[in-house]
C-alpha cells in the first residue's frame, strides 16, 4: 500500500467528495496512462526491429506482417496482464501489511479455480447450466471462489502464518512454501478422489462468439479478424472493478485506515486501539477473496483447471508485483499488464523476427524476465515505487 | 578490538557448541555408515551392486523358488495418469493370466508399480529403487519416451532389461542399450506416416508446428517437419511451449498465418485446451497428431473441438485387435472402466517378460540372473501376443511395427464410449528402419 504520511487523507468526517473520488481513480488513471504507455513504447520498439530486419528477408514483408498482428497481440497482453495484475493484488496487499511473501497465494488462485469448476460441474450435472444466463453464472461462480478462496487463506494464515509471526523473516518464507506444495497436492488427491479429474474442465454456459473489434487486412489479401473473447473482456472489467473496490476500500474508509495504520506502525496501531490480528486476518481475506476471483474467472477463460495452474503465474504475479513496486496497489497492476505485454509480444514476435530461428513461445519466459531484470537494475524500487512505511 | 573479540566470543562459542554435541551418543552412529555410502560413489559403476547379489543368490536356491517381481513405471498420478494407469493394469492383468508359467516352475511372482509422474527425475529416481530390489528381474514401461531415456542409464548398468509398451522415441533402441525392447513403433516413421497421410489424404499445403519440448513431443514434430519440407508442404511455423492451459500467444501468430493444418507433437492434456481455444478463436485449420492424443481425456478437454479430427498412432483401439476381445473384457471387469490405448500393449510387454524370465530360468536352472533375462529376451524369437507378434531386432524395435491413422468419432456421449467409437482409417505395415 502506498503509504506515506502525508498522503494520508483527513480523517472521514472532512473529507470531500474530491478527495474520496482523487483517491479512488487517481490511482487507475495512473494504471491506465502505464498500459498505454507500455503498449505504444513496446509496439514502437517492435515495429522499429521490424523495420531493421526487413532486409533480411526476402519471403516475407516483415514490417506488414508485423503490424498485421500488432492490435491483436496488444490485446493478447492486455489480458493475461490483467490476470498476472488481479493475483498481483494479494501478494502486494500481503506484503503491504506484514511485509511477508505470501508464496502460497498462487495455489489460493488454484483453490478459486476448482471452486469454479466444481460449481460449474454440479451446475452441469444438473442441467440448469445452459438455462442460466452467462453473467449470472460468472457472478455466482465469483462469488464462491472468493468465498472458498477468502476462507482459505485466512485459515492458512492464522494456521501457518501467525504462530511464526515474531520468528525470523526466513521462518514464515519457509512456511509460505510448505502451505504452497500441500494445497498443490491436496488438491491432486481431492481432484482426483471427486472425479473431477487431474485435468478438470470448467463448463460454463456458451458465452458466444468472440467480439470482433476490426477486420485488419494481411498481405495477401485477407482479411484477418482482432478479436477480444467475451470471457477476456468480463475478466479485464472484473480486474478494473476490483482495483477500484480495493482504492476505494483503503483508501478511503476507516477500516483502510486502519489496515494503513497496521502497515505503518504496528505496536502504534495496537495502542491506538486497533485490533491487529483482526486487520491482519482481513487482508488475508482480501488477498484470498481477489485471488479467489482470479483463479474464477481465468478458468472460464481458459476452460480447464489443474492442480498446478497457480503455482507459474503465481510466480510471475509476484514478480509483477515486484515490478510495479511491492506493497504499492496500483503498482501490482501496472507490472501485471506490463508483464502480460513483454510476454505478449515476445512469444508472438520472437519467431517471426528471427525467422523462425527462435521459438517465440519457449523463450518468452527468458527475454521477458531478461527485461524485467533490467528495468529493475534501473528503478530498484519498481515502476511506480516501494511503499515505504514511515516508521517515526 | 571490539570485532576481534566478538569473533574470538563467536569462535569459543561455536566450538563450545561442537564440543557439546559431541559428546552425545547419538552423534557417533550416525556419522559412521555416511562413511561407506559415499565411498563407492567414485567408482564406476556404484548401481551394479544390487546386482551382485542376484548372482550370488541364484545358485544359493538349488531348486526353482523364491520371488520374482515384474515392475511397472508410469504415469499413476498428475495429467497423464489416464494411460499410465492403463499400463499397470495391463502388465496386472498379464501378470494374473501368464503369471502362471513361473508359479509352475516354483517361483512365488509379483507385480512392483512405479509412478513416474510423467517426470524424467522421477523416473530415474524410480529406476534406482528398482535396481536396487534383486527381486526385480524385467520392467514394463514407461509410457513417455523422456521419462524412459532418463531411466535406461541405470536399467543398463545393472542389465535390467525394459519392455515398453508405448515409448516411441527411436533414441530408445538407438542408443546402444542391449537391455532396451520396444512392442510399438518408432516416430520417425510415425511422423512420417501423419505427413504422408496429411499430404495426400487430407490434401494439406501448409502446416503450422507446435510441440511440447519434451524428447517425445518434439521428436515426432521434427521428423514430421523433415518429411513436410522434404515433400514441399509448407511450414509456416515451428513452435514449443510448456504452457497447459492459455494458448493466446501462440495462437495470434497462428491465426495470421493461416495454416491449413495445425500438427501438434505431444500428449493430450496440452493439445485439448490448445485445440478448443484454437476453435474458441474462429481458427478453421484441420488438427493432427500423435499417438499422444490416443485418449478420452482429449475429448473430455477439448469437446466439439476435436470431433472427426485425425491422429496417427502405434497403438490402436483395443477393439482393433481379435485376438485381444478377451483381454478387453476381463480389463473392464477388473478395473470397471475400457481398457485404454496401450494397455493392451503393456499386457503384451508383460507376456514377454514372462516368457523371458521363464526361458532363462529354465537355462539356469534356478532363478536367473538380470542378464539372463535380457539374453532371453534377445534369443526367444517370435513372441505371439494379443496386439501381433513381436520379434526383435538387435536394436530391440520390434521388426515390423504396425502404424495407424484414425478418426475421432463424432458421436455424442460420454468421452470414453466416443472415443472407443473412433475409426481406423489407414492401418499401415512397416519395418523398423
Amino acid at each position: 500500500m502506498a503509504i506515506a504520511a502525508d498522503a494520508l487523507p483527513a480523517p472521514a468526517s472532512r473529507r470531500t467528495l474530491r478527495m474520496t473520488l482523487a483517491g479512488v481513480f487517481g490511482p487507475l488513471g495512473q494504471v491506465f496512462i502505464f498500459v498505454v504507455g507500455s503498449a505504444i513504447v513496446l509496439s514502437v520498439i517492435t515495429v522499429l526491429v521490424a523495420f531493421l530486419l526487413r532486409g533480411t528477408r526476402t519471403n516475407v514483408d516483415l514490417v506488414q506482417a508485423t503490424l498485421t498482428i500488432l492490435p491483436q497481440v496488444i490485446v493478447d497482453g492486455l489480458v493475461r496482464g490483467f490476470l498476472f495484475a488481479t493475483i498481483a493484488l494479494g501478494y502486494t496487499m500481503v506484503y503491504g501489511v506484514l511485509e511477508f511473501i505470501n508464496f502460497a497465494h498462487g495455489e489460493i488462485f488454484m483453490v478459486g479455480a476448482f471452486s469454479g469448476a466444481a460449481l460449474g460441474t454440479v451446475f452441469a450435472a444438473s442441467g440448469i447450466l445452459n438455462a442460466l444466463p452467462p453473467l449470472l453464472f460468472v457472478l455466482i461462480a465469483v462469488i464462491v471462489g472468493m468465498v472458498i478462496s477468502g476462507t482459505l487463506a485466512v485459515t492458512i494464515e492464522r494456521i501457518a502464518y501467525r504462530p511464526l509471526r515474531n520468528a525470523p523473516r526466513l521462518v514464515p518464507l519457509i512456511s509460505a512454501i510448505g502451505v504452497s506444495l500441500l494445497l498443490q497436492d491436496g488438491m491432486r488427491l481431492i481432484a482426483n478422489v471427486t472425479g473431477l479429474g487431474f485435468n478438470a474442465r470448467f463448463p460454463t454456459p456458451n458465452f458466444g462468439p468472440p467480439l470482433q473489434l476490426a477486420q485488419i487486412p494481411a498481405a495477401d489479401g485477407r482479411t484477418i479478424p482482432l478479436i477480444l473473447d467475451v470471457r477476456a473482456l468480463i475478466f479485464i472489467v472484473a480486474a478494473t472493478l476490483m482495483l477500484i473496490g480495493l482504492n476505494y476500500l483503503v483508501n478511503a474508509t476507516k477500516l483502510g485506515t486502519a489496515i494503513r495504520a497496521v502497515a505503518q506502525d504496528r505496536p502504534t496501531a495496537s495502542l491506538m486501539g486497533i485490533n491487529v490480528n483482526q486487520i491482519i486476518a482481513l487482508t488475508f481475506l482480501i488477498g484470498g477473496a481477489l485471488g479467489g476471483a482470479a483463479g474464477v474467472l481465468f478458468g472460464i477463460r481458459v476452460g480447464t483447471v489443474n492442480p498446478y495452474i497457480g503455482f507459474l503465474p503465481g510466480l510471475k504475479a509476484f514478480t509483477a508485483a515486484v515490478l510495479g513496486g511491492i506493497g504499492n496497489i496500483p503498482g501490482a497492476m501496472v507490472g501485471g499488464i506490463v508483464l502480460g505485454f513483454l510476454e505478449a509480444f515476445v512469444a508472438s514476435y520472437l519467431s517471426l523476427l528471427t525467422g523462425g530461428a527462435f521459438s517465440g513461445a519457449s523463450y518468452a519466459d527468458i527475454v521477458a524476465f531478461a527485461i524485467l531484470i533490467l528495468i529493475l537494475i534501473f528503478r530498484p524500487s519498481g515502476l511506480l515505487g516501494e511503499a515505504v512505511a514511515q516508521k517515526v | 578490538m571490539r570485532y576481534q573479540s566478538g569473533k574470538w566470543l563467536l569462535t569459543t562459542f561455536l566450538i563450545g557448541a561442537l564440543a557439546a554435541c559431541a559428546p552425545a551418543a547419538p552423534a557417533a552412529p550416525t556419522a559412521a555408515p555416511a562413511a561407506p555410502t559415499a565411498a563407492p560413489e567414485p567408482t564406476a559403476a556404484p548401481t551394479a551392486a544390487p546386482a551382485e547379489p542376484t548372482a550370488t543368490m541364484a545358485p544359493a536356491a538349488p531348486a526353482m523358488s523364491g520371488k520374482i517381481k515384474i515392475a511397472t513405471q508410469s504415469p499413476l498420478s498428475g495429467p497423464q495418469a489416464a494411460l499410465g494407469t492403463g499400463i499397470r493394469n495391463g502388465a496386472d492383468l498379464g501378470l494374473q493370466d501368464m503369471g502362471k508359467m513361473l508359479t509352475d516352475m516354483g517361483f512365488e511372482v509379483e507385480l512392483a508399480p512405479f509412478d513416474d509422474q510423467a517426470k524424467p527425475e522421477v523416473g530415474a529416481a524410480n529406476a534406482k529403487n528398482i535396481a536396487s530390489d534383486p527381486d526385480i528381474l524385467c520392467i514394463v514401461g514407461h509410457l513417455n519416451s523422456g521419462v524412459a531415456l532418463a531411466s535406461l542409464p541405470t536399467y543398463k548398468d545393472n542389465s535390467l532389461a525394459m519392455v515398453s509398451p508405448a515409448n516411441t522415441n527411436p533414441k530408445i533402441t538407438e542408443s546402444g542399450y542391449q537391455n532396451a525392447f520396444r512392442v510399438v513403433g518408432r516416430d520417425d516413421v510415425q511422423g512420417a506416416v501423419g505427413e504422408e497421410f496429411a499430404r495426400t489424404e487430407m490434401q494439406i499445403k501448409s502446416v503450422y508446428i507446435i510441440h511440447d519440448k519434451t524428447d517425445y513431443g518434439q521428436g515426432v514434430a521434427e521428423f514430421f517437419r523433415q518429411q513436410a519440407e522434404k515433400n514441399g508442404i509448407q511450414v509456416l511455423g515451428f513452435e514449443g511451449t510448456e504452457e497447459k492451459s492459455n494458448f493466446e500467444s501462440i495462437l495470434t501468430p497462428i491465426q495470421a498465418a493461416n495454416p491449413d493444418l495445425i500438427y501438434f507433437g505431444g500428449i493430450y492434456d496440452q493439445a485439448g485446451p490448445l485445440f478448443r481455444q484454437a476453435r474458441d478463436r474462429g481458427i478453421t485449420a484441420k488438427f493432427l497428431g500423435p499417438d499422444g492424443l490416443d485418449s478420452p481425456e482429449l475429448l473430455k478437454l477439448a469437446g466439439d473441438a476435436v470431433k472427426g479430427m485425425y491422429y496417427t498412432s502405434v497403438a490402436a483401439p483395443v477393439s482393433q485387435f481379435p485376438d485381444a476381445a478377451k483381454f478387453a473384457e476381463d480389463y473392464k471387469a477388473k478395473f470397471n472402466e475400457d481398457a485404454p490405448p496401450f494397455s493392451a500393449q503393456a499386457y503384451d510387454a508383460m507376456g514377454i517378460c514372462i516368457r523371458a524370465i521363464a526361458q532363462a530360468a529354465e537355462k539356469a536352472g534356478g532363478k536367473p540372473s538380470r542378464e539372463q533375462v535380457v539374453q532371453a529376451i534377445r534369443d526367444a524369437g517370435e513372441y505371439k501376443g494379443i496386439t501381433g507378434a513381436y520379434t526383435f531386432n538387435a536394436k530391440g524395435d520390434p521388426v515390423t511395427s504396425t502404424y495407424f491413422v484414425l478418426q475421432v468419432s463424432d458421436k455424442d456421449g460420454e468421452p470414453g464410449e466416443v472415443w472407443n467409437a473412433n475409426a481406423v482409417v489407414k492401418k499401415l505395415d512397416i519395418p523398423a528402419p
